[in-house]
């Protein structure tokens, strides 16, 4: 009886000091959920504002935070083409698909990937750009899809819709951070989840994640939607329109 | 300043792509060509997609082929009769080129067709109007007529052949068949390559069937302005890729070009006129060789499929 009594106590004591451990919780909020286009669009910026909040009673970890946000926008499927010599000629030969790509990409960490955890530990949390959309236990079935892999990610890095940012997250307060997301001119329309992960000593403490989307408004909605749902007339219209830039033409230039 | 366009989905300069039309639009004035040749290749250069560039600048080119058919038409310069059967011959034309890029697209192999083609079209028209227009020029130094007149009774065998019918504004008495069949293989073209094809139709006519330049450009415009008209009704209607701001900007720019061109084609005599043009064809298609024979800096191209949208 007393060695029962005894093995329970142990065992509260062993829960009470495990659970303090994994008692951080992760707070994140985003400035915006709308990203609007209007005719004057040029790119846009949100903030991500976080919290780490722990536990009163847990005991103060030796290893620092790390918060790494990943933003994850709407997808394609991406096609990457290989051009190789053919005799005199160099033409498009290999092709690779990317289904369900995103076509927006952007890792945050407030330091570089590789001192917050280790490669293995980054491919399994889909952690920095070439992991970040890696399927979980996916094989490469070809050999040769890393570079086609590597061609994407640098094109589209090219363009901006691609970033990893390993300054990108700033702690306000060991607690408190912040992190800025950078929406290019170009970026496509539709939904953007955004994931932000707290690591410490390599391993995951919390986990969160909240979303926001990049809608057209106003006349650029009208317009785009004129297109799809009544094609016939807006293509009507243009051709009108266009017939009728012709003649005024004539009319405001006519001398003879 | 910066303008979004709606279907394209990106931000454009207003100052630059009014200033692009706007010179494109001056040659299109000047040569009677439709400019597509030269407005597509450049869109497509500031990343806007290659869809929504080839079905814009057919709404682009059918406004600014209007102005010009008007002033063609004051001008007593246009062709109606020969009009109305290059446009028959080149709605057939577009029907079996359409058919064509389809097939194309599904075996994968478009972008290396429409390279080659625009390599071999270019240079080889280029090459020939440029031979031709340098021959002329000697001639004329030498103190003979710059090309042999046309003599009563002689005429090249293809306007022999039967179905003669007399097009008095052109001064041709000819056979309506090479001239369809020309109409046909022109359409056929002009849908692969997404471009109205005055470019092929007004050397060809000049040089196969010896009507009087002027009439030419007039009547050039006329049937590019009818293809291209339903050309953008057409895209619109089967991939959605007009782009409507970007069509207008094109156009402001475009058919204020086109009045100075037209006004400066006065002041061009014929064998300078020609080798411009020359020049001007030839220059397309080296550039695109240039990006089919040197080898690339990023042999690697990203593209993103459409369909998923919405």
């Amino acid at each position: 009886m007393r060695r029962a009594a005894f093995a329970l106590a142990t065992a509260c004591l062993a829960v009470l000091a495990i659970v303090p451990a994994k008692a951080e919780t992760l707070i994140a909020a985003l400035s915006t959920h709308r990203i609007a286009i209007a005719s004057n669009f040029t790119g846009d910026q949100l903030a991500v504002f976080g919290l780490v909040e722990r536990d009163g009673r847990s005991v103060a970890r030796a290893d620092p935070y790390d918060i790494v946000v990943t933003v994850r926008g709407p997808q394609r499927m991406l096609i990457v083409r290989e051009k190789e010599r053919v005799g005199p000629l160099w033409i498009n030969r290999t092709q690779r698909r990317f289904p369900d790509r995103s076509i927006y990409l952007s890792v945050a960490t407030n330091r570089p990937i590789k001192e917050i955890l280790s490669d293995e530990a980054a491919r399994r949390d889909r952690i920095g750009l070439a992991n970040a959309q890696r399927t979980q236990g996916s094989f490469d079935f070809e050999f040769d899809i890393g570079r086609f892999r590597d061609a994407l990610i640098r094109t589209l890095e090219g363009k901006q819709l691609y970033s990893l940012d390993e300054r990108g997250v700033t702690f306000l307060s060991p607690a408190l951070f912040s992190s800025q997301i950078k929406i290019p001119a170009i970026a496509p329309t539709g939904p953007y989840e955004v994931e932000v992960l707290l690591y410490a000593g390599g391993s995951v403490l919390a986990r969160q994640t909240t979303n926001f989307e990049v809608v057209k408004t106003g006349a650029e909605q009208s317009l785009a939607s004129a297109a799809h749902d009544r094609p016939f007339l807006y293509g009507l219209a243009t051709a009108v329109l266009a017939l009728l830039f012709g003649w005024l033409a004539t009319v405001i230039f006519r001398r003879d | 300043m910066q303008i979004y366009l709606p279907i394209a989905e990106l931000p454009i300069s207003i100052f630059l792509v009014l200033g692009l039309s706007g010179a494109v639009g001056f040659i299109s004035g000047l040569f009677g060509v439709g400019g597509g040749f030269l407005l597509t290749p450049l869109l497509i250069f500031l990343d806007i997609p290659p869809a929504v560039a080839v079905a814009t600048v057919a709404a682009q080119v059918a406004g600014s082929s209007m102005t010009g058919v008007l002033t063609y038409w004051r001008r007593n310069a246009l062709d109606f009769k020969l009009g109305g059967i290059l446009v028959t011959g080149g709605i057939f034309g577009t029907i079996m080129g359409v058919l064509f890029f389809n097939s194309m697209r599904r075996l994968g192999q478009l972008e290396l067709v429409i390279t080659l083609s625009y390599v071999t079209l270019f240079t080889c028209i280029g090459g020939l109007m440029l031979f031709d227009a340098v021959r002329a020029a000697l001639r004329d130094r030498r103190g003979k007529p710059a090309r042999r007149l046309r003599e009563a009774g002689s005429h090249p065998p293809w306007m022999g052949l039967p179905l003669r019918m007399r097009f008095p504004r052109s001064q041709l008495y000819a056979s309506v068949i090479p001239i369809a069949a020309l109409a046909v293989i022109i359409g056929f073209i002009g849908a692969v390559l997404g471009v109205g094809g005055g470019f092929m139709l007004v050397p060809a006519l000049i040089y196969f069937f010896r009507i009087p330049p002027a009439v030419v450009v007039g009547t050039s415009l006329f049937q590019i302005l009818v293809t291209m008209t339903g050309a953008t009704v057409l895209h619109a209607v089967t991939n959605q890729s007009v782009d409507i701001i970007l069509a207008m900007l094109l156009l402001v720019g475009g058919v204020i070009g086109a009045q100075f061109g037209g006004r400066a084609a006065r002041n061009l005599n014929v064998s300078s006129f020609r080798l411009l043009l020359a020049l001007l064809i030839l220059s397309v298609g080296l550039r695109f060789a240039v990006e089919l024979f040197l080898p690339p800096a990023e042999p690697y191209s990203v593209v993103v499929t459409e369909g998923a949208q919405r």
